[in-house]
């Protein structure tokens, strides 16, 4: 079957799987290339950070400013999202930030973007349903959450599950969503440029390597907005809508 | 691909559907840009009348308008199962 291979809309594709292995209960487990990028990722940013931190003083060091910045940063928009008693949750909207920035922006090492599969953004997407579902469970307790429910009617109770449930796949949708769109648009925009420029002959030839003329360039441009601001700002939104999401449970006078 | 036999048609059929409905999904991305176009609209009001509070304004505005996207993001989502991950030609295989 011919339909949708790599290839034919310039080699747009799902992430491919790199090897598998079969295990006695659960069956296949897949390993792709989102899953390795991954812990490529942990690894490369856990090196960077333990560099940026070591041997902390008093006088700080350049290295030792950067990191004091990021953390506070992260710190006052904990600060003003969810409440000064919630700095606890910081560590995980910088651990998001950081992934889903470099997750994304993989892409400009020629790698596939991490985010632009669906299930590493729907899986940060239910930690955040646990998230919220913990917060609820806290502070309201088990027979409080169970009547949030009810509220304000006691018919609206199908919409309000509904909601609950929408919550983390549009927060994943939309983030998946996002980095695949310009995922595909670049990759349409390569193929329609390097197909214009052999039609027009105008093309340098290396070897076997075929260079088109309009590939110069031209999608660098449209780069910086598909992949560098697209990936920023949803890294931005996804971590602002967790905390978002989260605050709302929280009672305002426990902020 | 075949289309000379009767299966061949019956995939020709679905791929044209399947394309034609992921076009009509991305209708879909009308109402987000006019939803955004509006919210950024009125956040430049609100940063023209009170240019001290640009950030508040700015982030606010910035969730709006990731919310508002929501639904064409939807559309974008099924015209991309239609056309890289169609689940109806695998009865015509």
């Amino acid at each position: 079957m011919g339909f949708a291979q790599s290839g034919d809309f310039g080699g747009v594709s799902g992430p491919g799987v790199l090897f598998y292995f079969d295990l006695p209960i659960v069956g296949r487990i897949n390993i792709t290339e989102s899953v390795v990028i991954g812990f490529a990722l942990v690894v490369a940013i856990s090196i960077f950070v333990i560099w940026l931190t070591h041997g902390m003083k008093k006088i700080p060091t350049k290295r030792q400013i950067v990191a004091e910045w990021i953390v506070e940063t992260v710190n006052k928009l904990v600060k003003d999202n969810m409440g000064p008693s919630h700095l606890v949750y910081a560590p995980y909207i910088a651990t998001i930030f950081v992934f889903s920035i470099t997750g994304s922006l993989v892409s400009l090492l020629g790698l596939r973007s991490m985010t632009a599969d669906a299930s590493v953004t729907i899986a940060w997407a239910l930690i955040c349903l646990v998230m919220i579902t913990y917060t609820k469970l806290k502070y309201s307790g088990f027979g409080g959450y169970l009547k949030s429910f009810t509220e304000p009617i006691f018919v609206m109770t199908p919409m309000n599950i509904f909601s609950e449930i929408m919550t983390p796949i549009s927060m994943g949708l939309r983030h998946f969503g996002n980095v695949a769109g310009g995922m595909v648009i670049t990759a349409l925009i390569y193929w329609a440029l390097a197909n214009l420029s052999a039609k027009l002959h105008l093309y340098f030839s290396m070897g076997e390597i075929r260079i088109g003329v309009f590939q110069i360039g031209i999608p660098a441009v449209l780069s910086v907005y598909f992949d560098l601001f697209s990936g920023f700002m949803q890294a931005f939104i996804f971590i602002m809508l967790t905390m978002a999401n989260v605050g709302n449970c929280i009672p305002d006078d426990k902020k | 691909m075949n289309f000379t036999n009767e299966n061949g048609f019956f995939q020709a059929l679905v791929l044209m559907g399947s394309a034609i409905g992921a076009g009509l999904a991305m209708i879909a991305g009308i109402g987000p840009g006019i939803g955004e176009g509006y919210a950024v609209g009125k956040a430049c009001e609100a940063i023209a009348r009170q240019p001290e509070a640009q950030g508040d304004v700015t982030r606010t505005m910035f969730i709006g308008c990731a919310v508002a996207e929501t639904t064409g993001i939807y559309g974008f989502v099924v015209a991309l199962i239609l056309l890289f991950g169609n689940p109806f030609i695998k009865y015509f295989l």
